[in-house]
């Protein structure tokens, strides 16, 4: 089981990185989503795998999952929902502020003019 | 939550076991010394009580890791037939809570031996000594107890005695006990009867804290004095609305308040104590707020607050309307509060920190007059010297720190000789002493301080004579006793010094400028006191200190006269003025006594430690010659004196002339008070040194020299000799010069020396450009190179890291694959792909993100973490339904742009990264590890009552992170509001007005059957989210996932039926929401402190009632409540703000209604609403 999650985590934060070095705002926050859930992902799994054993307490000698890195990841969880939300409402308003959705705020003329450089 | 340790248990075993609960005491000293190695010496804490007139008094003494776990104890307790005879048992001693530890009691009668265990007297000790036990208490010499259970009347207690008057050992302190002055006495090999100075029984003492008369300044008083200026600073930027005289008042109260606070200690330092404050800041950096005063602090504060009032009256009256009287005060203020830091501080991290403060504050200052080059130019100048000074200071203290072990400056003084012969002592001696020549203008960073002058000029009278300046020479006494004493520190600093004094003094004759010249003066000046300091003998020290009192006074005087003068004629060029004498006669006495004592006539200061700086260097060999110093210091006064005479003759004697640029008159009292004031300290203290300075001078010295000073006596006259000399020879040698001026100067002009600002000013424009080359090389702007640049390092110094060491294949036994979760995985890597290769069409890319984001939470529940899981798919729909607004806004399609060279470049780095990024899950996981989440496991039900350990993780035991991230969460939707509430006004309006997202939308925009099933969920979600609410602290769930959860139902109304409608249904504020949230979070953790337990301690109660049952109330509960209201409040106001985004462009209008055609209105009022709305 343990290399299905592992190569879940290599896959996502692959095709994470590979859209965070585009040139789009908005492709741009798709990688950033995806680099989370690939994050998560590996937070949650320092505590390993176990199946069946949630972190409620029936009795004490149950067996049972390591409950920190869950409570670590579901703060980012949310955290990282924060974050995703403001670097879109700044995609917006830098769409509106510059004409374009390019990540460095350039219009569609400064990008011709990049290219030809 | 927080276990309270059995503090009460020691406090019992110790009362009990000096017999205190049982009997009554007249009069308890003692000192006990607590210590054990596995405890957090910062949370240590005693609680001490004092029974004076009967009413017990406590205080609460925090322990400074510096202290190295002393607890040191102190009680006292005066007889009085009223008292209560003996200490309640609660409010004797307090342990810290961790301080159940061992304790070691000396001098305790052995046959009371009724300790409890925990406690650990000197037989067992010893015992676990010879064990070499490493628990064991360590061994505190000179702790000692002193108990006397009979009753009897309080002795009066004897003045104590000045620091360098000797007395015998045994009246030293009187109440010391017999072992202790026995102890003494054998480590100094001397009886009873012989005299020591308190000095002497320092340096034979254990511990520097039995020995300094510390007095632990219950009302933090030192603090105050310090923080004052900083909390006043606020003052005159508000007070300035109600005018120029209120905002002076309000300035000059803040000074006068911490000035007799400081005052408050000047009869204990003169007595020869050290007055500390200490409070934990970092203990573990070394870094702790602690305060002292000895005599030196004293003599700066005092000049520092005191002449920082009378340049706050001058200023009030010099400074003109149009200058921004509130920002000058608020700056002058914080530049006293760091300046009254840096002499007080007993901690150099702490000094050092106040010592960048001034550097900034002064800067403030320096520029005030933003206006003019000069100012700009001149404040940069003395922020890059002083700046880059300061940095080399940093690095000069972290070394003396890293020698000594400590960064109290009480221990850094008492470890000289490792200072001295440490290997970096040469380290620490070149970057100490280039903060303090930078600082104070010795040559050759001299130059800063004449264009610092562009300022106004109660800023030069302040800066550049009691305050800034004097810093580094401040430093450098401070620092005497460490670093001072060895040839290197002679030769540096008396030579750099000398060179300064005379540099200084021949610059300041030519100078037409009256502030210029006044400015080359005090360079003159202080590298006199520097050479002082330099020639390393107590006589020295002490003339270097009269003459920092003397200087302060007539140099600040004459700084305020050179402004009055400015001020009333409109000029400071000494060659259009002269003859003033007789047009402003008040000015002119004032201007000419205080030039007399700058120049050293008798009677003045001046002359006194001018005499004694002569007749030190008369008799101080420089290089093995005797004379050289005699003939270089005369000739440095020869030019002093010329430079004072020519203040006093070119501008105040001679005819009046008629072209001044104003015409000038004797000032109003505001401007002449405070120098006049400064005149009379010149005069009375010139003729009556020994009554006015003459205990300030050997307390102070006696905290630069750490023992007594030798004696001496202030006084005009000596007798002839080689002083005075000099003197002679300087008084007519400078006359003469100012009669030749003319000619000298000539000869000086023909020696082209270059002018430091234009080598500084070139060296500056290289330096700049080269950075400017740097920088501008390696950033060009663009996100991509600077992600790729990151990634790309970061996974090569991963690779490095793993390349260096061994690697082994995990042992932990591998899960089975179930063949469910193997179809999850197929979908997965599907999905990822899909993602890549269509990204371009966005609206897909989001669907099959979000569809990768619902295989996660399905990860979470197969891998036992539903409260994951279900915070996971309910942010999913949250995120989704945010990325589709903001889609809404952005192009729906991109198109490749980048090359496929630039393709194949990310693609491989991002595959490198995903592989690595999977080798190290793997890795991860296939290890076994140990965890402290049993702690939380096992203490979850007991502690907090509940049963889900995530949720009680989140709420209670790490309830603090989870304070800070609803925070951040408010912080994130307040951002989000303010960038979009910013386009909806001014030219981002008009923009939006006129965009169209060019699509063509379904014309049933709010459908009946979404509107009514929205309607009908509502409810029934409103119901879920409580469900999941309250049981959250035993089954999965929470405040996070039932606000997402009430989030998601309300965004659907906005969804079914329009901003618009929905806007309108809203009674509640969403911003208020947040700070609800908040601020509920807050007071149940501030109510736990009203219980005395630390924040965010947490109860609960089982109750039953008689239909519900049994269930338990828990104040974590309380602060779900909170995180709930703020995310509910977060989510929402990010959302509605959004929505309301697109109200604002050029689309339909919006609707009132809540859906397009709806069957329970009739028709007329359908067609009314319709028509009125222009359809």
């Amino acid at each position: 089981m343990e290399w299905i999650v592992a190569s879940s985590v290599a896959a996502m934060t692959a095709a994470g990185i590979y859209l965070v070095l585009s040139l789009r705002t908005f492709t741009v926050v798709i990688g950033l989503t995806l680099l989370t859930y690939a994050t998560n992902l590996f937070l949650f799994t320092t505590g390993r795998l176990a199946v069946n054993k949630p972190d409620i307490i029936t009795s004490l000698d149950a067996p049972h999952s390591d409950p920190i890195p869950q409570a670590l990841v579901l703060t980012a969880i949310v955290i990282s929902f924060a974050m995703t939300a403001i670097i879109l409402v700044m995609a917006v308003r830098g769409y509106f502020e510059s004409g374009g959705d390019h990540v460095d705020l350039l219009g569609p003329e400064e990008v011709v003019a990049r290219e030809r450089q | 939550m927080h276990e309270r340790l059995a503090a009460q248990d020691a406090e019992k075993a110790i009362a009990h076991r000096l017999g205190l609960l049982d009997r009554p005491i007249s009069r308890i000293e003692f000192d006990l010394v607590l210590f054990r190695r596995d405890v957090d010496p910062a949370a240590l804490a005693t609680e001490v009580a004092t029974v004076d007139n009967g009413k017990i008094k406590k205080r609460r003494k925090e322990l400074t890791a510096c202290q190295s776990s002393l607890v040191f104890v102190n009680a006292c307790q005066s007889a009085q037939p009223e008292c209560p005879g003996r200490f309640p048992e609660q409010s004797f001693i307090r342990f810290g809570q961790q301080a159940t530890g061992h304790a070691e009691i000396h001098g305790v009668n052995p046959e009371q031996n009724e300790a409890s265990g925990q406690f650990c007297d000197a037989n067992s000790l010893a015992e676990m000594e010879a064990a070499d036990d490493q628990s064991r208490p360590k061994r505190v010499k000179g702790c000692y107890f002193w108990a006397q259970p009979e009753m009897r009347p309080p002795r009066p207690r004897p003045p104590r005695p000045h620091p360098s008057q000797k007395i015998p050992i045994g009246k030293i302190r009187p109440a010391w006990s017999k072992n202790l002055r026995l102890e003494l006495q054998n480590a100094m090999g001397r009886d009873s009867k012989t005299s020591y100075t308190p000095a002497a029984v320092c340096n034979h003492l254990p511990t520097t804290s039995l020995c300094d008369a510390v007095n632990d300044g219950s009302l933090m008083s030192l603090i105050l004095i310090v923080l004052l200026p900083f909390l006043g600073a606020i003052l005159p930027a508000l007070m300035i609305r109600s005018g120029r005289d209120a905002c002076a008042i309000a300035t000059g109260s803040v000074t006068t308040l911490s000035l007799a606070l400081l005052l408050t200690n000047v009869p204990a330092v003169f007595r020869g104590e050290t007055i500390r404050n200490d409070w934990t800041w970092m203990s573990r950096l070394g870094l702790d707020i602690q305060f002292f005063v000895d005599g030196l602090g004293l003599l700066f504060a005092t000049m520092i607050l005191g002449i920082g009032l009378l340049v706050i009256i001058y200023a009030r009256f010099y400074l003109s309307e149009n200058d921004a009287m509130g920002n000058f005060y608020t700056y002058l203020l914080l530049f006293q509060g760091a300046m009254v830091g840096i002499v007080l501080s007993n901690n150099i991290l702490l000094m050092l920190i106040f010592w960048e403060l001034t550097s900034l504050s002064s800067f403030l200052l320096i520029g005030f007059w933003g206006h003019t080059p000069a100012g700009r130019q001149g404040a940069r100048m003395a922020l890059t010297v002083t700046g880059c000074g300061g940095l080399a200071l940093i690095g000069g203290m972290m070394l003396v720190g890293h020698i000594v072990g400590s960064y109290e400056l009480t221990d850094v003084l008492a470890s000289g000789d490792a200072i001295r012969q440490s290997q970096y002592y040469h380290w620490v001696l070149t970057l100490v002493l280039i903060g303090c020549f930078t600082k104070s203008a010795q040559f050759p960073f001299h130059f800063w301080l004449p264009h610092a002058m562009a300022a106004p000029t109660p800023v030069s009278a302040y800066l550049h004579s009691a305050t800034m300046v004097k810093a580094g020479v401040f430093l450098m006494a401070r620092m005497w006793p460490v670093l001072s004493g060895t040839p290197e520190w002679f030769y540096v600093v008396a030579t750099t010094g000398l060179i300064t004094m005379v540099i200084g003094a021949v610059i300041a004759l030519f100078k037409d400028d009256l502030k210029g010249l006044l400015a080359y003066s005090t360079v003159s000046h202080l590298g006199l006191m520097t050479m002082l300091l330099g020639f390393s003998s107590p006589l020295a020290v002490v003339a270097c200190v009269l003459h920092i009192i003397n200087h302060a006074t007539f140099k600040a005087a004459l700084f305020m006269n050179a402004g009055i003068v400015d001020h009333e004629t409109g000029t400071r060029d000494i060659k259009r003025l002269g003859g003033l004498f007789q047009l402003m006669p008040a000015t002119a006495i004032m201007g000419m006594i205080a030039a007399a004592s700058m120049g050293g006539l008798p009677p003045l200061n001046g002359f006194l430690s001018k005499e004694m700086m002569l007749e030190q260097a008369a008799h101080t060999a420089w290089g093995g010659t005797t004379w050289t110093l005699a003939v270089a210091v005369t000739l440095g006064s020869v030019f002093s004196f010329g430079y004072s005479l020519r203040y006093i003759v070119q501008v105040y004697l001679g005819k009046p002339r008629d072209d001044y640029p104003r015409h000038p008159h004797d000032p109003g009292i505001g401007l002449w008070l405070a120098p006049t004031l400064l005149v009379a300290l010149v005069i009375t203290i010139g003729l009556f040194p020994e009554t006015f300075v003459g205990t300030i001078v050997r307390t102070a010295s006696f905290a630069v020299l750490r023992s007594s000073p030798p004696e001496f006596h202030l006084a005009l006259w000596h007798g002839m000799t080689p002083a005075v000399v000099m003197s002679i020879v300087a008084i007519l040698g400078g006359s003469l010069m100012l009669v030749k001026l003319f000619a000298v100067r000539t000869q000086w002009d023909r020696l082209a020396i270059p002018e430091a600002k234009a080598v500084f000013d070139s060296a500056i424009d290289v330096l700049a450009s080269v950075s400017r080359q740097v920088t501008g090389g390696l950033h060009n702007g663009s996100l991509q190179r600077y992600l790729f640049a990151t990634i790309a390092t970061s996974l090569l110094v991963g690779i490095v890291a793993f390349a260096s060491h061994n690697f082994e294949h995990g042992t932990r036994s591998i899960l089975r694959i179930s063949p469910a979760v193997f179809v999850g995985w197929l979908l997965l890597l599907g999905a990822c792909g899909l993602v890549v290769a269509k990204h371009n069409n966005r609206l897909f890319a989001l669907i099959v993100v979000n569809v990768i984001g619902l295989i996660a939470s399905l990860v979470f529940i197969y891998f036992s973490a539903p409260d994951l899981a279900l915070t996971q798919i309910s942010v999913e729909v949250v995120t989704l339904i945010l990325m589709l607004l903001a889609l809404y806004f952005l192009p729906k399609k991109s198109v490749i742009e980048i090359t496929q060279f630039t393709q194949i470049r990310n693609g491989l780095l991002a595959c490198a990264v995903g592989v690595c990024a999977g080798g190290l899950t793997w890795a991860t996981m296939t290890r076994d590890f140990t965890t402290i989440s049993e702690y939380y496991w096992e203490n979850s039900i007991p502690g907090s009552g509940g049963k889900n350990v995530v949720n009680v993780i989140l709420v209670d035991f790490r309830g603090f992170d989870t304070f800070g991230e609803i925070m951040v969460l408010g912080i994130a939707a307040l951002i989000i509001y303010a960038i979009l509430d910013g386009m909806l006004r001014g030219p981002m309006l008009a923009k939006l007005k006129i965009w169209s997202s060019g699509e063509v939308y379904s014309p049933n925009r709010h459908p009946i059957v979404m509107v009514v099933v929205t309607r009908v969920m509502l409810p029934l979600s409103l119901m879920v989210a409580a469900f999941i609410f309250l049981r959250g602290h035993n089954s999965p769930g929470g405040g996070f996932i039932a606000a997402l959860v009430v989030s998601i139902a309300l965004v659907m109304q906005y969804m079914a039926s329009g901003f618009g409608w929905a806007a309108k249904q809203v009674r509640f504020d969403y911003h208020a929401l947040i700070g609800a949230g908040g601020l509920i979070a807050a007071a149940t953790g501030i109510s736990a402190m009203v219980f005395d337990l630390p924040f965010l301690t947490s109860g609960y109660e089982h109750f039953h009632w008689p239909i519900v049952g049994d269930f338990e109330l828990s104040s974590a509960m309380a602060f779900d409540l909170g995180v709930f209201l703020t995310v509910v409040g977060a989510v929402m106001l990010a959302l509605a703000q959004l929505s309301q985004l697109g109200e604002s462009t050029n689309r339909e209008a919006t609707n009132d209604e809540p859906m397009d055609y709806n069957p329970a209105v009739p028709h007329e009022r359908r067609a009314n609403s319709r028509r009125a709305k222009g359809h």
